[in-house]
């Protein structure tokens, strides 16, 4: 079957993409109990992008969230103001909360972004893991799963094609509505992926429409997280499209340190105390040091280590693209700065070497 | 240690009558080291849980499960409805995450109408405890209507067996506390 969908372009002849993710978080340091101001963290968010342009990355990546303790309301701006910043790095949302927006707002947004940036954006459409945005936006949290679907297909053909008409329950319709700018490209649509958090039903449906699938990752051997892929791949054959084409791109906590005892040191305590404050959970210390293991989907180490576990979970996951969230937590900035350097020196050389196809 | 202690009914008088004697236990004997506080759910409005983070809860709901995410011991108090915990504390456990009481100490005291009901808590509360991850103490105080006249509790039985379980809870707990607190340092992180 002939796939409708705007699929990303990753040249696998150059090796796995790799990329940097943010949620923008705005947490204390929990070494110093200090956190910068919020005109400080945006404008580090957006050196740590240019750094990542600078080091060689793929890719640069901010999600949206509307609770306490973050910064990244206006995730599409600060896309925006990154794409001014830099030049070749591929920009995305991860996730746009598709759920409580309207389609034609996102698309207007992103679409712009792809001009000013050269035809660089893609979104990562998701459904919310905190709900508090709901009531802030003024939608019913017993609507949670009818409006992602519903947001997310009118989002897909949207993007599908400039001239639509649609009807739906969440949204008035749209009567030969164009929707514009369109991006400069064949298709003048966008690389859209479905956001999976690890349920195989939300993999399962990323599968059944043929779009490519994002899956973060927390902690836990690296072989669990394979099954979403695999059902995932299973589906999208079943449903008639070429799984070859569909990217898997998986995300998850990195942090490297030339000592890998160091890399734990420097980076539980961000990891542990973020997600007390933004989970309401924190971190088990047990399930953090089975992140030493190369079997884990932890990221932590030194940099051999990271690049065993990389490739580990290429061989295990086949995926396109791997993002690392290095700055959750309320991690310094030098820190990221050491992090990217590694990541350029070491880490995405050998990368790179052993997975180009 | 933060020691919570739940009335887990919304109605009638004696599961609170029975968690406010832990209480005062706990007050006479435990009161210097650590942080003592009941949650009696008849005094409180739920909502039902929906399935969102437990943070994301309002008023009562929020009150009540910050404060026991935050607990490291909790007594639970609980009758016996339908022969099995009341809808009101099942509800309490749906409110929290899936491992809410890992690295936590807990117990249970029943109170019953009839003795035919004496297993309703090893074979229901404890495998939804123990889903959620808790350091269980193995035995629990179970009492009958008939140990109960004007408010108080009349079985000498009856309170030689709670302040049993409440120092087994302490101990337990502690013991727990120091084992992980060393095992963490092990870790060399």
């Amino acid at each position: 079957m002939n796939n409708p969908r705007i699929l990303p372009k990753i040249d696998q002849s150059k090796g796995l993409e790799f990329g940097l993710y943010t949620l923008g978080d705005h947490l204390p340091n929990p070494h110093t109990g200090k956190r910068i101001s919020p005109k400080q963290r945006i404008n580090e968010i957006i050196e740590t992008a240019i750094l990542a342009e600078d080091a060689g990355l793929d890719v640069f990546q901010i999600g949206e969230s509307h609770q306490d303790s973050f910064i990244s309301q206006a995730h599409m701006i600060l896309l925006s103001a990154i794409a001014q910043a830099t030049n070749k790095i591929k920009l995305s949302s991860g996730a746009t909360i598709i759920s409580t927006s309207d389609p034609v707002r996102v698309f207007e947004d992103a679409a712009t972004i792809d001009l000013l940036s050269d035809g660089r954006m893609e979104v990562v459409a998701g459904r919310a893991s905190r709900v508090g945005l709901f009531d802030l936006l003024g939608y019913d949290l017993q609507d949670y799963e009818a409006l992602f679907e519903e947001k997310f297909d009118l989002f897909l053909r949207i993007n599908e094609n400039e001239t639509l008409n649609w009807n739906g329950e969440f949204r008035s319709p749209l009567k030969n509505a164009q929707v514009i700018p369109r991006p400069d490209n064949k298709e003048k649509g966008l690389p859209i992926w479905r956001a999976v958090g690890g349920s195989y039903a939300s993999a399962q449906k990323a599968g059944r429409i043929g779009v490519p699938m994002y899956q973060a990752h927390l902690g836990g051997p690296a072989s669990e997280f394979k099954k979403p892929i695999d059902l995932y791949r299973e589906t999208a054959a079943e449903s008639g499209f070429n799984i070859n084409t569909l990217p898997v791109a998986t995300a998850g906590f990195f942090y490297v340190s030339n000592n890998k005892m160091d890399a734990f040191k420097e980076y539980y305590p961000h990891v542990n105390e973020g997600m007390k404050i933004t989970n309401g959970q924190g971190f088990p210390k047990q399930a953090f040091a089975h992140g030493q293991d190369y079997r884990s989907v932890i990221n932590v180490g030194d940099p051999e280590s990271i690049i065993e576990k990389i490739l580990y979970q290429h061989e295990l996951f086949g995926n396109q693209r791997y993002i690392a969230q290095l700055d959750f937590g309320g991690v310094p900035m030098e820190s990221i700065k050491r992090n990217i350097d590694i990541i350029g020196e070491k880490i995405l050389p050998a990368i790179k070497k052993y997975t180009k196809k | 240690m933060n020691i919570v202690v739940v009335s887990g009914s919304n109605v009638g008088e004696k599961t609170s009558i029975a968690a406010n004697k832990v209480m005062n236990v706990l007050k006479e004997k435990y009161s210097e080291e650590n942080t003592i506080s009941i949650l009696d759910l008849k005094k409180l409005s739920l909502e039902f849980s929906d399935g969102r983070n437990y943070l994301d809860y309002t008023a009562d709901t929020k009150y009540v499960t910050q404060s026991l995410m935050n607990a490291d011991v909790i007594f639970f108090g609980t009758p016996i409805f339908q022969a099995s915990i009341p809808a009101s504390l099942k509800n309490l456990f749906d409110l929290l995450p899936q491992n809410a009481f890992e690295y936590k100490t807990c117990s249970i005291i029943t109170t019953a109408g009839s003795n035919k009901h004496y297993l309703i808590p090893e074979q229901q509360l404890k495998p939804i405890l123990g889903y959620m991850k808790a350091n269980i103490v193995p035995n629990y105080v179970y009492i009958l209507d008939t140990d109960y006249d004007k408010g108080t509790i009349i079985n000498d039985d009856i309170h030689f067996r709670i302040d049993k379980l409440v120092e087994d809870t302490i101990i337990l707990a502690k013991a727990y506390k120091d084992i992980w607190s060393q095992q963490e340092d092990s870790y060399g992180f």
